[in-house]
């Protein structure tokens, strides 16, 4: 009976066209951006035509010396984000595991900050709650006798990764919930008859179960936050001077505002390796289960 | 079956392309787009383009409006990469002589030969204010009709100034408007001793500090294009702008451009604001304005050098190249920088509010004479007396009051508004950023092959 | 010790639930003010009991054009997902039941497509669509989210189609089905529900996608994202205004996300948790 499954084979173009189709849009324009970071093209001077510099643009770029900001900001933006996100989706995970009435109505609430636009997300804390005059958060704060703070300008940095991280909090308790479901009710019985506390529970039976799912909680979201560009465009657009311009955000402002396109394209090099790294490294977590699924 | 069902799946892809296409290309009309920028001039601009539509019933209008920053970047990536969406575009005397060299322009007075039925009759372009028409012109020719005009001035609030016994003289000196702010800065009252803009963009901070850096003899560059932003007077003059602010101005001043500090000034929260001369005419109507008749208006201040301390500006429209419809658009262009548009805007909704210095005809024109008796001669004379090619201590490679006319202004000025943005915030010192401004504009400047 | 363990079990449902609302709060906040007028938005403390007016919703969805870009937003992520499914849907189903040894490759190439950084191809992408005058057009961004939205149906229905059970398709084939048949006929319906979520999770990110539309597109194409962005400079009191257009915009999604929750793990994890 099972050799039934070796008479036929599919037709070979129900694949093709899907992979024909990424290739064309995904690969070729990667190699474009490699050929243009060797061009010192600029869109403001159709008098200067573009010329071959070589690695020039990658030499600018270690030289720079905004390059060292901007690279701590995505340093500090990445693993705030992450970071926090990781904590506090695990606390709603755990938090979200137990049955209990409502617990469906409580997921619910808690997944939508990460279905709202960015934009709209953006523009709704920074106008209605950390704006200094009118905003919900400096009013209570004033009410109290506190400060009226401008948020957004003195503490930037801390204000997109306290949206960011409102944003993708969802994401990380999805997936670590996913993993706590999936543990098995009598390991935890076990542990219990042992007489462990809930403490050494979590962190010798749960913990253990949940790394796999840490793991790719992590390096994906890891992915997507360094790709984050609308919340930083509608809160700070970079700034103040530099403060809040990760390397994604450098490249928009190199390409699209300063028109220089070959070094836009030299510093979006460097940001297609990172992905790259952490794409095989979430390759290779995948592959060690099989890639077919993590669930025992 | 299944060939039916496959079937209707094309079709309904095609039709989900090709019916909005067919659509769009079904208007026998012209359609021009044409962007603006969201302040009260173009504001009535649009109200009464139904005025134009039916005279002529074969050009429809389709606006965009969008804030200065924004409405830069969209009309320059239009522009830059050919993409032919606007028929007209409002762009100023910064991008003007740019866009004009590059070819991306269509010269206003050859189309104006190639169609003269498209002039709105009596058009005279010998009527344009003469520094206004060659900030917007390239090699002898004109590549943009101006919208309006405008200079900077010192507004202030006349009943403040006399509740504290002060006189505010005609030629005022920056010392003496700091002296005033001190003495009229009463933060727990909400009153403030002056309104300035504090918002990034080139266009907006730097615009009146690039005048402040004028006055105190500063400049960006040498005539060897080496930049100066480090220099004693550039240092000072920043510093005197960053400290005034700071000391007197108006709380969370790094998030104010023009229509924020106006709104100071109209709501009568603000002693003094140094700023665009088309603020006037919002300022005296009563719809907007709650200081209507309390305003006095001088010359922008002063200090040390007596040259470039108030800008030349005009908002002005233009017709890419890449416009289908040049025709059509050069039809509406000179209707609304026309005598006729002024005498209409006039008429409907008060003299004091026509889009002022564009046309010598405007300041002989009785009305605006008697409604704008306050602002007018001031405005003119500021206008006829900035001088873009003349508006520096020192001689410099560049012309432009408050800007540098070189296509990398737009970025390095960007970046350079951010930094003092920041130091006016308090979150860096001004010598902080301006040493980094020095970096980021020698860097520009080496990429763009002006020094080595 | 069983009455402690209840009362502590008590404490942690009902933290649980004050913490989902401290966390849905802000878009509570929002979608109140829009029902408010501008003076009541801007006025603290917050009216405890103010009239709810419709004013702003009619002046969001009226003047301000909202409909062209609700429309804009409409085609474009309904286009380009069908055109993902028509692409995707064989090529999953070939991955899921008749792999071959390179499928395990493909399927990792495929799901590293959809990591690839917009900013990394974002120039190139500029400067082809100005040659091919595809700036603004409904074809240019239909065909790049279609790119986006293909990888996720493939790791997606192929995870769904390995769930069905094998003994169908051979039920199907002793009967004579040929392959378009087994597909569209026999497996496609089974994995409906699996579809549908597909559907919703392509729906809701190319809904959200801002940084393509805000960079490739002008004023005839945009999405609803690029319009929200308008709000972000401050124009006198808009608050009210803003909240109802940020609302319409962002409700769809919301009601497709709490729909297709259960579903949205494995979409996520291209599959790799289910």
């Amino acid at each position: 009976m099972s050799d039934m499954r070796n008479v036929r084979s599919a037709h070979p173009w129900m694949l093709r066209p899907a992979i024909i189709y990424l290739i064309v849009l995904t690969q070729a324009p990667v190699l474009l951006t490699l050929y243009y970071s060797t061009t010192n093209w600029n869109f403001l001077r159709p008098d200067r035509p573009a010329r071959f510099v070589g690695l020039q643009n990658y030499l600018d770029f270690f030289l720079a010396r905004d390059t060292g900001r901007i690279m701590l900001n995505t340093l500090v933006f990445s693993v705030a984000v992450v970071g926090l996100s990781l904590v506090f989706g695990m606390c709603l995970a755990l938090l979200l595991s137990r049955e209990f009435r409502g617990r469906n109505f409580a997921r619910t609430l808690m997944i939508t900050p990460f279905l709202i636009m960015p934009t709209v997300s953006a523009v709704m804390w920074k106008n209605m709650l950390f704006n200094p005059a009118f905003g919900l958060i400096s009013s209570t704060l004033a009410a109290l006798g506190g400060p009226r703070i401008d948020w957004i300008n003195q503490y930037s940095m801390a204000s997109i990764v306290v949206i960011v991280t409102w944003e993708w909090t969802p994401f990380m308790m999805l997936i670590l919930l996913s993993g706590l479901q999936s543990l098995q009710k009598d390991h935890l019985e076990a542990a219990q008859i042992d007489g462990a506390g809930p403490l050494a529970t979590f962190r010798s039976v749960i913990l253990p179960h949940l790394s796999r799912y840490i793991e790719i909680g992590v390096l994906l979201e890891t992915l997507f936050v360094l790709n984050i560009f609308g919340e930083i465009f509608t809160t700070t657009t970079g700034g103040p001077a530099n403060y809040t311009t990760t390397l994604t955000f450098n490249i928009y402002l190199e390409a699209f505002k300063r028109w220089n396109v070959g070094r836009a394209s030299a510093y979006a090099v460097f940001a297609v390796i990172f992905a790259n790294v952490i794409t095989l490294l979430f390759l290779r977590v995948m592959r060690r289960q099989g890639g077919n699924g993590v669930a025992p | 079956m299944r060939k039916k069902l496959f079937l209707l799946v094309v079709l309904a892809v095609v039709a989900g392309v090709t019916v909005p296409a067919m659509m769009a290309a079904a208007q026998e009309n012209v359609t021009l787009t044409v962007t603006v920028v969201n302040n009260p001039d173009q504001r009535r601009l649009l109200q009464l383009s139904d005025s134009f539509q039916a005279a002529h019933p074969n050009i429809k209008l389709s606006f965009v409006m969008l804030p200065e920053n924004e409405l830069r970047d969209r009309v320059t990536t239009d522009i830059t990469t050919k993409a032919g969406s606007f028929d007209i575009v409002q762009i100023g005397t910064y991008e003007t002589p740019i866009f004009g060299k590059n070819g991306w322009l269509a010269a206003i007075d050859d189309l104006m030969a190639q169609y003269p039925d498209n002039v709105q009759p009596n058009y005279n372009v010998d009527d344009l204010i003469k520094g206004i028409r060659l900030g917007l012109s390239y090699d002898g020719k004109l590549y943009a009709a101006p919208f309006y005009g405008e200079s900077s001035m010192l507004f202030y609030n006349k009943k403040m100034f006399a509740a504290a016994g002060l006189k505010m003289p005609s030629d005022p000196t920056w010392d003496q408007v700091r002296e005033f702010a001190r003495k009229l800065h009463k933060p727990a009252k909400k009153q403030y001793g002056i309104a300035l803009r504090g918002l990034p963009g080139w266009g907006e901070v730097m615009a009146p500090l690039d005048t402040v850096i004028n006055t105190w003899g500063g400049k960006w560059f040498d005539e060897n294009w080496q930049p100066q932003l480090t220099s004693q007077e550039f240092t000072d003059a920043v510093s005197f702008y960053v400290k005034l602010i700071q000391d007197y101005g108006v709380p969370g001043a790094a998030n104010n451009g023009f229509s924020e500090s106006l709104t100071m000034l109209a709501q009568g929260q603000a002693a003094m604001w140094v700023d665009a001369t088309v603020a006037a005419g919002f300022l005296e109507d009563p719809k907007q304005s709650k200081v209507v008749g309390n305003v006095g208006f001088v010359m922008a201040p002063y200090e040390k050098v007596k040259k470039g301390y108030h800008w030349l500006w005009s908002w002005a429209y233009a017709i890419p190249t890449t416009s289908q419809h040049q025709a059509e658009a050069l039809q509406f262009l000179t209707w609304c920088t026309s005598k006729d548009y002024i005498d209409l805007v006039g008429k409907t909704y008060g003299w004091a509010t026509v889009p002022p210095g564009t046309r010598y005809s405007t300041y002989k024109n009785d009305n605006y004479i008697k409604a704008a008796k306050a602002f007018a001669d001031v405005t003119l004379k500021s206008i006829e007396s900035a001088d873009p090619t003349d508006a520096t201590r020192d001689k410099v490679p560049y012309t432009g009051v408050q800007f540098v006319g070189i296509p990398e202004f737009q970025g390095f000025g960007t970046d350079v508004s951010k930094q003092i943005s920041a130091a006016i915030a308090g979150t860096k010192s001004v010598e902080q950023a301006l040493s980094e401004s020095q970096d980021i504009v020698t860097r520009a400047m080496t990429d763009a092959g002006y020094i080595k | 010790m069983k009455g402690r363990r209840r009362a502590l079990g008590h404490f942690l449902s009902i933290l649980t639930i004050v913490l989902a609302i401290i966390i849905f709060f802000p878009i509570f906040w929002m979608i109140l003010t829009s029902f408010k007028s501008e003076a009541d938005a801007f006025t603290f403390p917050p009216p405890l009991f103010f009239r709810p007016t419709l004013d702003q919703y009619d002046i969001a969805l009226g003047a301000s054009g909202y409909f062209h870009y609700l429309l804009n937003t409409v085609i474009i992520t309904s286009l380009s997902t069908l055109v993902a499914l028509l692409l995707g849907v064989p090529a999953a189903y070939k991955l899921a039941f008749y792999p071959t040894k390179r499928s395990n490759f493909t399927l990792m190439w495929i799901m590293s497509t959809r990591m690839l950084p917009a900013v990394g191809v974002i120039v190139p992408l500029y400067i082809i669509f100005k040659n091919l005058h595809w700036f603004d057009t409904y074809h240019g961004l239909i065909v790049l989210y279609t790119a986006i939205n293909l990888p996720l149906v493939v790791w997606m229905m192929r995870s769904f189609f390995q769930d069905l059970p094998y003994e169908t398709i051979e039920a199907a084939r002793i009967d004579g089905a040929t392959l378009v048949q087994e597909l569209l006929m026999v497996m496609l319906p089974m994995a409906l529900p699996g579809l549908v979520s597909t559907i919703l999770l392509c729906l809701i990110f190319t809904w959200n996608e801002f940084f393509i539309a805000f960079n490739l597109t002008i004023t005839k194409v945009p999405p609803l994202t690029v319009y929200i962005v308008g709000f972000k400079t401050s124009e006198g009191l808009f608050w009210a205004k803003m909240s109802a257009a940020a609302t319409v915009s962002a409700l769809p999604v919301i009601i497709a996300g709490w729909v297709a929750q259960r579903q949205m793990v494995r979409g996520l994890t291209a599959g790799a948790i289910k």
